[in-house]
């Protein structure tokens, strides 16, 4: 108990003595998950907005495989990417891994289907005549979605809380691809689990401390826009 | 047009997205140096302090990967890093028979010790060999909790139980964690059980501790660290230059010196004893 | 003619894997009428209004807007710009009732600033103003559809598709909101289709029906066609014509038929041979009652006493059965309900034009 005190109270000096070493990781941390959860907004919207949208053949097998990817652990996701991206690997000549970039293409795999899976569900709920009147109104297919997506953009909000929760919180998939290099690609759950094995628990502490605060700042943001934007 | 705006906002944050990401990827073109390594030397905080230096020294970045000995050498023999500090002797030998490193040079050493709790349950306390503790361990039948991941302190647990013609694989007394040193030791504390550490890292941790020194001393003890590159000629994408360079920091004067003052400030007594240019211990 | 047609298809086939589930040979829109094409559920009513709009995948069959014929992604995006729809559920945005009113025209690209007018006009034309800031999403289902209309008329549509747009409301709101549509048609001089399942909604507001059966079009004409003259028993019963007897031609002259009933002799107008098997239809509102022996002085040709057999209330009206040797359905209102005391059981007349009996060829077993 007297570790956690320790804890929040080093959290607390590092925070405001302005650390630059913890400021560089909690931006960086903030930076790539942020950049991750935008890219898998991007392509988590469009794939499960694609794929409520249309009827093909293979399109269950399409969702169960979105759902699935909902529940991919990271560290799998760490693994196939480091894969890709070893230097004898196929992507090797971009020698990508080992930098954020690496981290942010780890994280957006992971936050990607979550986003997806989301969409494609709000999407769903939308009713089906909804798509008709919307057409009707003069839309073209791309309007169309476009407004498709507008209307269900408070729980595509939560798609995005839910993605960059998944990933800044997220150590496995990082410190594989990103190797935990100190000032280049340690995040905050990377470098907590490193003061941990070091056993300079406070530290540990604080980071975790400094990690649910951004955390639920971010989080606090988007609820505000999320409970603002409903209508009065 | 609403709709147009956002659609723009999009793509502008795309834009600068990557130039964001693009930025260090780009100015890091062939100045990249992967360092494959062990835990301890990074949880011992002997790095950190070194790396800075050997970066200002020469204008590389390294990119430093903390695993177990075992994967630092997996990693070489793929060739996906440039040069390797590692501590696990006979598995370096294998390394470079198989022609995956080049000029394999002594670092330092420290040594590795066995610790366990004040109670003391298997009576090891003293005991002057590493073999015979291990015996006396196994028929107490008191928990020893082992690294398991093929790190070097790892190797080196067993070797010590292969001179004590024991094969613990499989006993009830013993435990694998699967993770590093720190760890393991933390894990070795709250379940009150035995394991083997390196000096380096038991010191750097001692004060979170209930566990003491029970064996030390034994020549079989010793924790020797190589410096390897990765052979270039086998894997034409490594960064060779970078990689001597980085060996060549390491056994270099300066370096030597500050090996043996690093950590007694803090600990009172070095952690790791440099050996560059001496003969090798075995 | 083919000036007044603004909409025409021609061999339209849909179905829904695999069934067909509409067939229309041909159907042309009049330029400026009221279409209404009424059914029971599930015979294809919004399919068809939704292939007419372009809006339904279809496999086979060409849509001809103001001659031209709406083939490829351009044109047919030209031609929904041209129309609208309004469904049963309003489907309104979740913004402001403005900018729900305001979103087709947004759709178009139209400048921000040349539209308030347009929606002001259209939110007055069915009684919104007063709502134009709040959410859509709190307002009531009256006001929704009210919203869903003006949203629907901003764009000013040649033609406007209307799906069931009362289904959901409560009578009272229906008729106002049926008020205000008629008024907006007739000031914008709009063409509509509505689909309806109702056919009282039909005839308040329709210039022809078009009765669907099956994913075809069984009968299409003006409101009294379609109510008095059915083309089969289906229509009929739909058309809510109550009394089908099955008879044969006994007498024809001058256009008056006789047509023999289970040994009584109905009174008819039409245009059948002796002999022939046929069908008659009574529109329960043609058959008046009277008590024994008042019902001398009636014109009607056909004037026969009866039972009461039994008796139902449907709304303000009461639906009686009288077995004439025939049984034959009449609609009575209260008033004359306590007058003439009917009750189940009583002996009355039941008194009914010539021209009131619809006459078709039996269909051939």
């Amino acid at each position: 108990m007297e570790l956690i005190i320790d804890g929040i109270k080093k959290a607390i000096l590092l925070l405001v003595t302005f650390d630059r070493e913890v400021l560089g990781i909690t931006w960086l941390s903030l930076k790539v998950s942020g950049l991750a959860t935008f890219i898998s907004l991007f392509i988590g919207i469009s794939l499960g907005t694609g794929v409520a949208l249309t009827r093909f053949p293979g399109r269950r097998l399409v969702v169960s495989i979105i759902n699935t990817g909902m529940g991919v652990p990271p560290v799998v996701v760490g693994l196939l990417v480091t894969i890709f991206l070893w230097r004898n690997g196929p992507f090797g000549m971009l020698e990508l891994l080992y930098t954020p970039t690496a981290i942010v293409i780890a994280q957006a795999v992971i936050a990607t289907p979550i986003v997806a899976g989301f969409s494609l569900a709000s999407i769903q709920k939308l009713p089906e005549a909804l798509r008709l009147q919307i057409l009707a109104l003069g839309a073209t297919r791309l309007q169309m979605i476009w407004m498709l997506i507008k209307e269900a953009k408070l729980p595509l909000l939560a798609a995005a809380m839910a993605g960059f929760g998944g990933v800044i919180s997220e150590v496995g998939a990082s410190i594989m691809v990103g190797g935990n290099i100190m000032g280049y690609t340690r995040v905050l759950t990377t470098a907590t689990v490193m003061e941990t094995g070091r056993g300079n628990f406070d530290v540990a502490i604080a980071l975790g401390v400094i990690l649910l605060m951004v955390t639920f700042c971010i989080n606090a943001v988007l609820t505000w826009i999320q409970q603002r934007e409903r209508p009065r | 047009m609403k709709m147009r705006n956002v659609s723009s906002v999009w793509i502008l944050a795309l834009c600068v997205a990557a130039l964001f990401m693009s930025s260090p990827a780009d100015a890091a073109e062939q100045k990249n140096l992967i360092l494959a390594t062990t835990t301890s030397t990074q949880d011992s905080g002997l790095l950190d302090m070194l790396v800075p230096l050997f970066e200002k020294k020469t204008g590389y970045f390294v990119k430093t990967i903390a695993v177990g000995s075992g994967q630092a050498m997996a990693m070489g023999s793929k060739g996906e890093a440039d040069v390797l500090l590692v501590h696990s002797p006979a598995a370096e030998k294998k390394f470079m028979a198989e022609g995956n490193g080049v000029n394999r040079k002594l670092v330092m050493h420290n040594d590795f010790i066995i610790v366990g709790p004040s109670a003391d349950p298997a009576g090891i306390k003293g005991m002057k060999s590493a073999a015979e503790a291990f015996q006396k361990i196994a028929a107490k039948g008191a928990v020893f909790m082992s690294r398991g991941d093929n790190s070097g302190t790892h190797a080196k647990e067993k070797d010590i139980w292969k001179a004590a013609g024991i094969n613990p694989e499989g006993q009830k007394y013993y435990q694998q964690t699967g993770l590093g040193m720190g760890q393991t030791l933390n894990v070795a504390s709250e379940k009150r059980t035995y394991t083997l550490t390196d000096r380096g890292t038991y010191l750097s941790l001692k004060k979170n501790l209930g566990l003491n020194i029970l064996v030390e001393g034994d020549k079989v003890l010793l924790n020797i660290y190589h410096v390897i590159d990765v052979n270039p000629a086998k894997f034409p994408k490594v960064n060779a230059p970078a990689a001597k360079a980085f060996a060549d920091f390491m056994v270099s004067r300066e370096v030597q010196g500050i090996i043996a003052k690093f950590g007694v400030d803090k600990y009172g007594s070095p952690l790791f004893f440099p050996d560059a240019g001496k003969p090798e211990f075995d | 003619m083919s000036s007044d047609i603004i909409l025409q298809v021609s061999g339209l086939k849909v179905s829904r894997g695999g069934t067909p589930v509409l067939d229309i040979p041909e159907l042309s829109i009049r330029n400026g009428e009221f279409l209404s094409i009424i059914g029971p559920n599930g015979t294809g009513k919004s399919t068809l209004l939704l292939s007419l709009a372009g809006l339904m995948k279809r496999q086979g069959g060409t849509i001809i807007f103001h001659g031209k014929t709406v083939d490829n992604g351009a044109e047919l995006l030209a031609f929904r710009r041209r129309l609208a729809m309004v469904f049963q559920e309003p489907l309104l945005f979740d913004s402001t009732v403005y900018d729900n009113v305001a979103a087709g025209l947004k759709i178009r690209r139209i400048k921000r600033t040349g539209i308030r007018s347009v929606i002001e006009e259209n939110l007055a034309l069915f009684g919104i103003s007063h709502l134009s800031s709040r959410s859509a999403r709190k307002i009531s289902g009256g006001e929704a559809q009210r919203a869903s209309l003006a949203r629907a008329f901003a764009t000013d549509p040649e033609l406007i598709f209307l799906d069931e747009p009362f289904a959901s409301l409560d009578p009272p709101t229906k008729e106002s909101i049926i008020e205000d549509l008629g008024r907006a048609m007739h000031a914008r001089h709009t063409t509509a289709v509505m689909a309806t399942h109702d056919r009282m909604d039909a005839l308040r507001l329709s210039r022809r029906i078009a009765v669907m059966g099956g994913g075809r079009i069984v009968q299409i004409g003006t409101p009294s066609e379609v109510m008095h003259q059915p083309v089969d028993e289906t229509v009929a019963v739909f058309v809510g014509i109550e009394t089908l007897l099955a008879g044969e031609v006994r007498g024809s002259s001058g256009g008056v038929l006789e047509v023999g009933v289970n040994h009584q002799s109905i009174y008819a107008t039409g245009d059948f041979s002796p002999g022939e098997r046929v069908t008659c239809f009574i529109r329960p509102e043609s058959v008046m009652v009277f008590p024994p022996g008042h019902a001398a002085d009636s014109s009607a040709r056909n004037v026969f006493p009866g039972v009461v057999t039994k008796i139902q209330p449907i709304g303000l009206l009461f639906r009686v059965q009288i077995d004439c040797g025939f049984p034959i359905t009449a609609h009575v209102t209260q008033m004359a309900m306590d007058d003439l005391h009917i009750e189940a059981g009583i002996r009355i007349i039941a008194v009914f034009k010539a021209t009131a009996v619809h006459v078709i060829r039996a269909p051939n077993r």
